[in-house]
């Protein structure tokens, strides 16, 4: 029994390095890589509901080991590089991608803090207070894998399909930073955490700043090249945009850190505007800490859901914008309403000093 | 050795790595790739000196914006004209030199003969504060109140001119 | 004890461990068999045309500028909106104050026509409309060049 007792006391010791920094990271891993995969098949299921089809159906219950199916086969595939491609920028490209969508969870919570024997243990991998600051510094790279799979692939409709998605991107993120502005006045902090605990009871941003929510909801979509915004992919025009000229795996990185992205977002969505893992008024009901933990990590993730539901609704739901609706309303609608929100949540907090 | 030492050798590696590596690449493409893996070291130092919102901003601004801008100049000028853009001009060599004698003697004083320590008058908690952001917007709004305003009006002017000097260059 | 920055260093090694894994694991077990028809960049089936590396419109490049310049703006305002709360009306006329100067560019921007992205091509018509017809293919041109 000793000798049991000093391996688990070893174990642990690991196990609780910084805070069960090491759980925290493969957990997060874990779920973002069935969460992605998952929510593909979702999205194939929805867009087959939305259309009156009855998508995929063959592999495992109802399709449901279709993902696997999907990642096996891109396994597979030949991994073509054209010859014209810059090799090496055609192989960093998808790297990009896939890096940034991860890395950027290090900093989004998933519920409160919870207690593991004596540590108070954060359900965030990093709780560092710019948080923020993080999630934005690692989008701005993002756009670099779209312009380098452009450039490199060696193809003009990769070419044009690069430039065009990374004006784009670049385009909105400056409205994105408004938006984040008005948020942070609001909570006084960088910290996602800090941000999330300011919004207790009804004191949701989405219902004080209405525009803000707008603004970033609709940079969300652009910054993650979703339909009404995909126009890099522009099929009819652009064949497949920037990744025309990828295959296999390098092909599949794109695909995932698209769906990544998709789940970023929607958690910074959560964070920033729907109150994060909070649930109005719970603590008037006096459930108890384990109880009230688990409704407010169950909130957590109906409300992620929900907003994927969104995502994938509106994909297919609304046409595609043309390229120079998309760029006016950029920089004609969505950054001045950034910008009047900024105004407006300073003369909200003046009047209420909330 | 402590940690914080062997972080601070690699990314001062990967720093000197990447900034030879731009100024030999034939391909103006590979020297902005290694531009922002030299701005991503940089960024990784000012983190180790506790400098948080510096680093963010090399990330947000150098890395994310002003490389973008570069990346769009180098593909719209066609990459194969590289040699003929440079050839025949020898003012503009001689005046890269000059800029780079210029900017190396002004390093190499502040390396010399200032001491870093002097400029930073207070004790190690006044410094690791220095660089949260926090401190730095309670600075801005007290002592460089003007200078925060003025750098306003200053990208007011950088709007103006850049769009005028890229309408005049290229229409 | 790792600090909160060393846990984010970690997750990005894993992160960049993960990447590698998940596109070179799948080397093993794919085939390679190139050939020049496979090696050839797509473009519908035909033999290529000339570079790939095709000229793009110039307004990318100054959607670029103008992104830069907003993009240092929200990076000053960002200190300014942390601490807001502590300043009072000071601290409001500040941000006012910045605010309308940064609009002012803005303003500037759209007057110029630098944030209208199909610009006017004036392109003339063989053919003698009613002025009323001339307009719309006129317009029509414009919604065309869009690139």
């Amino acid at each position: 029994m000793g000798f049991l007792q000093f391996i688990w006391d070893g174990i642990w010791a690991v196990l609780s390095l910084g805070n069960f920094a090491l759980i925290k990271i493969l957990l997060i891993a874990n779920i973002i890589l069935i969460t992605v995969s998952y929510l593909v098949y979702f999205e194939r299921k929805i867009s087959a509901w939305t259309q009156n089809r009855i998508g995929p159906n063959r592999v495992g219950w109802r399709g449901a080991l279709q993902p696997f199916a999907d990642v096996f086969k891109l396994l597979l595939k030949e991994d073509i590089v054209p010859e014209k491609a810059n090799k090496p920028l055609h192989t960093l490209a998808p790297f990009i991608a896939l890096f940034v969508a991860f890395s950027t969870y290090a900093v989004l919570p998933i519920g409160p803090a919870i207690q593991i024997g004596e540590e108070t243990v954060n359900l965030v991998v990093a709780d560092i207070n710019m948080g923020i600051l993080y999630v934005l510094a690692l989008t701005s790279i993002g756009v670099y894998a779209i312009t380098f799979a452009g450039y490199s692939s060696g193809s003009k409709y990769s070419l044009l399909g690069g430039i065009r998605s990374s004006a784009q991107m670049i385009s909105y993120e400056v409205s994105m930073g408004f938006s984040i502005a008005g948020v942070v006045m609001m909570a006084e902090s960088l910290s996602p955490i800090k941000i999330v605990e300011s919004q207790s009871g009804l004191l949701w941003n989405a219902l004080i700043q209405p525009i803000g929510f707008i603004t970033f909801v609709v940079a969300a979509f652009a910054e993650t090249n979703r339909l009404p915004f995909d126009l890099p992919e522009a099929e009819p025009e652009l064949v497949g945009g920037f990744h025309t000229e990828y295959s296999s795996m390098k092909f599949a990185g794109f695909f995932l850190a698209e769906y990544a992205n998709m789940i970023i977002a929607s958690a910074m969505i959560i964070t920033l505007y729907l109150g994060g893992w909070q649930i109005p008024y719970i603590e008037t009901l006096n459930l108890g800490t384990t109880v009230t933990t688990i409704l407010q990590i169950s909130a957590f993730m109906v409300k992620m859901g929900a907003l994927l539901f969104f995502f994938i609704w509106v994909r297919w739901s609304i046409p595609r914008f043309r390229y120079d609706q998309l760029m006016s309303l950029g920089w004609k609608v969505m950054f001045p309403l950034s910008l009047l929100n900024v105004v407006y949540v300073a003369v909200i907090i003046m009047l209420f000093n909330v | 050795m402590n940690l914080e030492l062997i972080l601070f050798l690699i990314l001062t590696l990967v720093a000197a790595f990447s900034s030879v590596m731009v100024i030999t690449r034939k391909n103006p493409i590979l020297s902005a790739v290694y531009l922002i893996l030299n701005f991503f070291a940089l960024a990784g130092i000012y983190l180790l000196l506790n400098a948080q919102f510096l680093s963010v901003v090399q990330v947000i601004v150098y890395a994310g914006a002003i490389m973008i801008l570069f990346l769009f100049v180098i593909m719209l000028i066609n990459t194969e004209n590289e040699a003929s853009i440079l050839a025949d001009k020898k003012p503009i060599k001689v005046f890269a030199i000059f800029i780079a004698v210029l900017v190396f003697a002004q390093i190499a004083y502040l390396i010399f003969y200032s001491n870093p320590a002097e400029l930073s008058n207070g004790t190690i908690e006044n410094l690791i504060k220095a660089g949260q952001i926090e401190s730095i917007g309670r600075e801005l709004y007290t002592t460089y109140i003007l200078p925060f305003l003025i750098a306003g009006y200053l990208l007011l002017v950088a709007t103006i001119g850049a769009i005028i000097l890229a309408k005049k260059k290229f229409e | 004890m790792l600090t909160e920055f060393g846990k984010i260093f970690i997750f990005i090694l894993v992160a960049i461990l993960f990447t590698i894994i998940a596109i070179y694991a799948a080397k093993l077990i794919r085939p390679s068999r190139p050939t020049k028809e496979k090696l050839d960049v797509y473009e519908c089936g035909e033999n290529i045309e000339g570079t790939p590396w095709v000229k793009f419109n110039i307004r990318f490049y100054v959607v670029a500028l103008i992104f830069l310049i907003f993009d240092v703006e929200v990076v000053l305002l960002f200190p300014w909106a942390l601490t807001y709360q502590d300043y009072g009306i000071y601290g409001f006329l500040v941000g006012i104050i910045f605010l309308v100067v940064l609009g002012l560019g803005m303003a500037y921007e759209w007057r110029k026509g630098d944030l209208e992205w199909a610009r006017p091509t004036p392109k003339k018509v063989d053919v003698k409309f009613e002025k009323k017809n001339l307009l719309q293919t006129n317009s029509q041109i414009n919604v065309e060049s869009e690139n």
